[in-house]
């Protein structure tokens, strides 16, 4: 097969030609600093030399092979990212095969999902493969049949010559298009000619999942592996002390129980056996950090609200006058509990530590940086390591971790084995990493026209680093802002959880001016458009998010919600901006037998250009379930240092029941993607709320709602 | 350690563990048929859903030695190309996102057709309640099984 290739220094162009024919392209998927497309000779390819991270390869029959280096975790990337690629080459679909490639240490250089960054890193990059490989073929088309390119047209992997008749397909072409020379600029389409993109494509790997193929980390199986499970401290805060595995040891089917670090591992045969043996280990623990509960952070969030020791986290103008000056000053209190992320596949890792390199498999969304962390505990070179993504039976944060990577490396490396770590809901539940609790206080101060001309928000937290996001709106809109927070350290372990940060602080705020605009005596839509307006007359400091983008969304949700003009329904409003994208929700809660009942979401969202619609729609729709679902029912509770809810007996998650209808609306304005994994689910709380209080009067402040007092009795999100 | 007999997906099985061990386990570990789920080992979510029957059970809760000649399909064996009306229609509606929930999903659906094959709103939710989520596709679970029903024979 003859390879085109691109490098990144531009300096290498070569072809060489082999047996079977075909072109294949290399180039960089998600590195926003090299572009170009090049040509480079098989030979360098196995020699390693090149740091391509995809390729896009067309074979003589017309089989159209994309790699995508990212992980897989729902987010649907395995589907529309080729869909871009095969909208710009005019590809026939039905002919396109994706598959997952593995780590490679030299050529996957920026394999991450997080930050619903894929796709506004990868959009162009994606497009000018797709448009290279296409110039290619036309330029060979020209070539065979003497003609210019500039008459020639493509579509569904088909060259046409229309004033010949003549067409060649993209399989009969791919060989000759191999030897044409890649161009330094290629012509992108205009969004307009878009046929693929903005449509609804099923996912790639429908067939699989649903017939049960083995495509997840816990599926994976090697021959002679060993299964593992490992023993984790009980609590936060405390270390082993003693162990006694003479009777885990002793039952049938184990091999091994090793202890090192604060694990002790259990090795052996079976899932199962190892499960049951586990439960006959003796561990005595000791004290080595604090121990916290629940109740203690109650407390301490209070201390800390009034702290005078606080991070600055963005100041304008004159707070304190402000608030000196006001006609009437509104202070609001909000408060979150640690969440676990609850992927549903729980966590593992399959390691294989040998003499000569290291073999790991499962589900990561960080490969790299699990790569590298092997690298270092086990002191080799992080080429010595070979990775392999397996498809992730969620993710949400939790495996952005490299934790349970790292504990199968290490028992591999102590056993000398090849070993697979399962860890059950429990040891997922109890082993941190959470969602951190949040405390904030909002104070607002109106003059007397109902103006808002003081806004100041303390957020307070456990490793949390800086739990506000001074940027975000309404900060620019106000002349006397002070945003600031204090971080409690722990040892109960945090890490991002689902939009990070906004996912809980985007209620509270939503929340929050909800109740300003009504003691403004104003509609809660026009107040923040009121705001939008003075933040693009006269902005204060700096503004961070785009007005325009932020005002159609919520013109948007207005309209498809049909705000302020239903009769015996009451709405809820909420507006967000995060990730790149901007969403506005309605909640519609109706009276069902006196009690409230969250009938329909509206949603109103801006991603810029929408890929895959069926894609879209299910990152939408999943956001607002996931929002709903834990702003109502979830919550860790810690007692000793240890999580109180074990498993999903007593940590709830939201059911069929209780999700409420979501009705979805994309604003069209043709902007470059900005991302939709994440942007969804924050403003889904506010909206709730907001509407549950119009329709009963309560306010809710405190997260879950389900155990709030205002909820007692009600089942908000069930139908029935 | 002993031996069982199973009858699964039409075949028949011999595993050699222990009698507390949950079916899961035997068809994950022993048998190599990994499309049933492991998610909370509780019976809480479903995602280990197999047909004892005919009738939609939590495997993970199952013990190997309770199972007799009992009749027991998975995922793997629900049609033998992949084409039950409820795979299809999981196909046609675009279903999953993780995916990882979805076998489970699928077999108490199937379940459920195979009793009732019209089913209420209230029948479904009521039918799909124990099986979660994670990723939030309750819509198109839902969506989906009306679609199988038209589809059912
Ligand atoms: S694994 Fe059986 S119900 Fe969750
Ligand atoms: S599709 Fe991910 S858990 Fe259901």
């Amino acid at each position: 097969m003859s390879i085109i290739l691109k490098t990144t220094r531009r300096d290498f162009m070569k072809l060489a030609a082999t047996a079977t024919g075909g072109l294949v392209l290399g180039f960089h998927w998600m590195d926003s600093a090299a572009a170009d497309i090049g040509v480079v000779d098989e030979a360098a390819i196995a020699a390693g030399s090149i740091d391509f991270n995809s390729y896009l390869s067309i074979a003589t029959d017309g089989v159209i092979t994309i790699y995508s280096p990212n992980p897989e975790l729902g987010q649907n990337i395995k589907t529309s990212f080729p869909m871009v690629v095969a909208e710009e080459l005019d590809a026939d679909w039905s002919a396109v095969k994706v598959v997952q490639a593995a780590l490679d240490a030299k050529k996957y250089d920026r394999q991450l999902t997080g930050g619903s960054g894929a796709v506004p890193h990868s959009w162009m990059r994606l497009r000018k493969a797709g448009a290279t490989a296409r110039y290619l073929l036309v330029e060979a088309a020209a070539k065979r049949w003497n003609v210019s390119a500039e008459s020639l047209t493509t579509e569904n992997s088909v060259v046409m010559h229309a004033q010949s008749g003549r067409k060649a397909t993209y399989g009969e072409l791919a060989t000759e298009a191999s030897k044409v020379l890649v161009p330094d600029e290629v012509k992108l389409k205009d969004i307009k000619d878009f046929k693929l993109i903005g449509t609804a494509v099923r996912n790639v790997d429908n067939p699989e999942m649903i017939t049960g193929k083995p495509l997840y980390g816990l599926d994976f199986y090697r021959e002679g592996m060993l299964y593992a499970m490992i023993q984790r401290p009980e609590s936060f805060g405390k270390k082993i002390k003693s162990v006694d595995s003479a009777a885990a040891k002793a039952m049938p089917g184990i091999v091994d129980v090793v202890t090192f670090k604060n694990n002790v591992a259990v090795v052996g045969k079976s899932t199962w056996q190892v499960n049951k043996a586990r439960r006959l280990l003796k561990i005595e623990y000791e004290a080595d950090d604090a121990i916290e509960n629940t109740a203690d952070h109650d407390r301490l969030f209070k201390e800390l609200l009034d702290s005078k020791e606080a991070t600055v986290r963005r100041k304008d103008g004159d707070v304190d006058a402000a608030f000196k000056g006001a006609a009437k000053v509104i202070t609001r209190e909000y408060q979150c509990p640690f969440l676990s992320h609850a992927p549903l596949e729980p966590m593992n890792f399959f390691a294989h530590v040998r003499s000569d390199g290291v073999e790991l498999v499962g589900p990561t969304q960080t490969p790299e940086r699990a790569r590298n962390a092997t690298a270092q505990l086990l002191g080799i070179s992080p080429y010595q390591i070979t990775l392999d993504i397996t498809r992730l039976g969620g993710g949400f944060g939790r495996r952005l971790q490299t934790d349970y990577v790292l504990e199968a490396a290490e028992l591999s490396s102590i056993i000398k084995a090849p070993v697979k770590v399962i860890w059950t809901r429990e040891d997922d539940m109890t082993g941190g990493s959470y969602r951190p609790a949040v405390r904030y206080r909002f104070a607002a101060a109106l003059d007397a026209g109902g103006k808002l001309v003081g806004y100041k928000l303390r957020g307070v937290g456990i490793n949390v680093g800086n739990s506000t996001r001074e940027d975000n709106f309404p900060s620019g809109a106000v002349d006397n802002l002070l945003i600031d927070s204090v971080e409690h350290k722990s040892p109960i372990t945090t890490g991002a959880w689902r939009a990070p940060i906004t996912n809980f602080l985007a209620f509270a705020e939503q929340a929050f001016l909800d109740e300003v605009a009504l003691a403004a005596k104003q509609d809660p839509v026009k107040f923040r458009l009121a705001l939008l307006e003075k933040a693009r007359q006269t902005p204060v400091g700096e503004i961070k998010y785009d007005i325009d983008r932020m005002k159609g969304v919520i013109n948007l949700a207005v309209e498809k919600s049909g705000w302020g003009t239903k009769k015996n329904v009451s709405h809820g409003f909420s507006v967000y901006f995060s990730h790149r994208s901007y969403v506005a929700q309605v909640a519609e809660v109706t009276m069902n037998k006196g009690k409230p009942l969250l009938q329909k979401m509206y949603v109103a969202a801006d991603c810029g250009i929408v890929i895959n619609l069926s894609g879209a729609y299910q990152q939408v729709k999943g956001g607002v379930v996931d929002g709903f679902g834990h702003a109502m029912y979830s919550q860790l509770t810690f007692k000793d240092g240890a999580s109180e809810q074990k498993n999903f007996n007593s940590y709830r998650l939201i059911r069929m029941k209780e999700a409420p209808d979501v009705d979805v609306h994309f604003v069209n304005n043709g902007i470059d993607p900005t991302g939709l994994g994440e942007p969804a689910l924050p403003p889904t709380g506010g909206a709730v709320a907001n509407a549950f209080f119009k329709a009963t009067g309560k306010r809710l402040y405190n997260q879950p709602f389900a155990n709030q007092e205002e909820m007692k009795g009600v089942s908000l999100g069930q139908r029935l | 350690m002993a031996q069982y007999n199973l009858q699964i997906n039409g075949r028949s099985y011999e595993a050699d563990v222990e009698a507390d061990t949950p079916l899961l386990w035997v068809l994950r570990d022993n048998l190599g048929l990994v499309g049933t789920k492991f998610g909370c080992g509780i019976a809480q979510c479903g995602a280990c859903t197999v047909h004892l029957n005919g009738n939609a059970v939590r495997s993970c809760t199952l013990p190997v030695s309770a199972i007799g000649t009992n009749k027991i399909t998975t995922i793997e064996g629900l049609a033998p190309n992949g084409d039950h009306p409820v795979q299809e229609a999981w196909d046609e509606v675009d279903v999953p996102q993780c995916g990882y929930c979805q076998a489970g999903q699928i077999m108490s659906a199937a379940a459920l057709l195979n009793k009732n094959p019209k089913p209420t709103a209230a029948q479904i939710d009521n039918a799909m309640n124990g099986n979660i989520c994670r990723c939030g596709t309750y819509h198109r679970v839902r969506e989906a099984i009306v679609l199988a029903s038209t589809k059912m024979k």
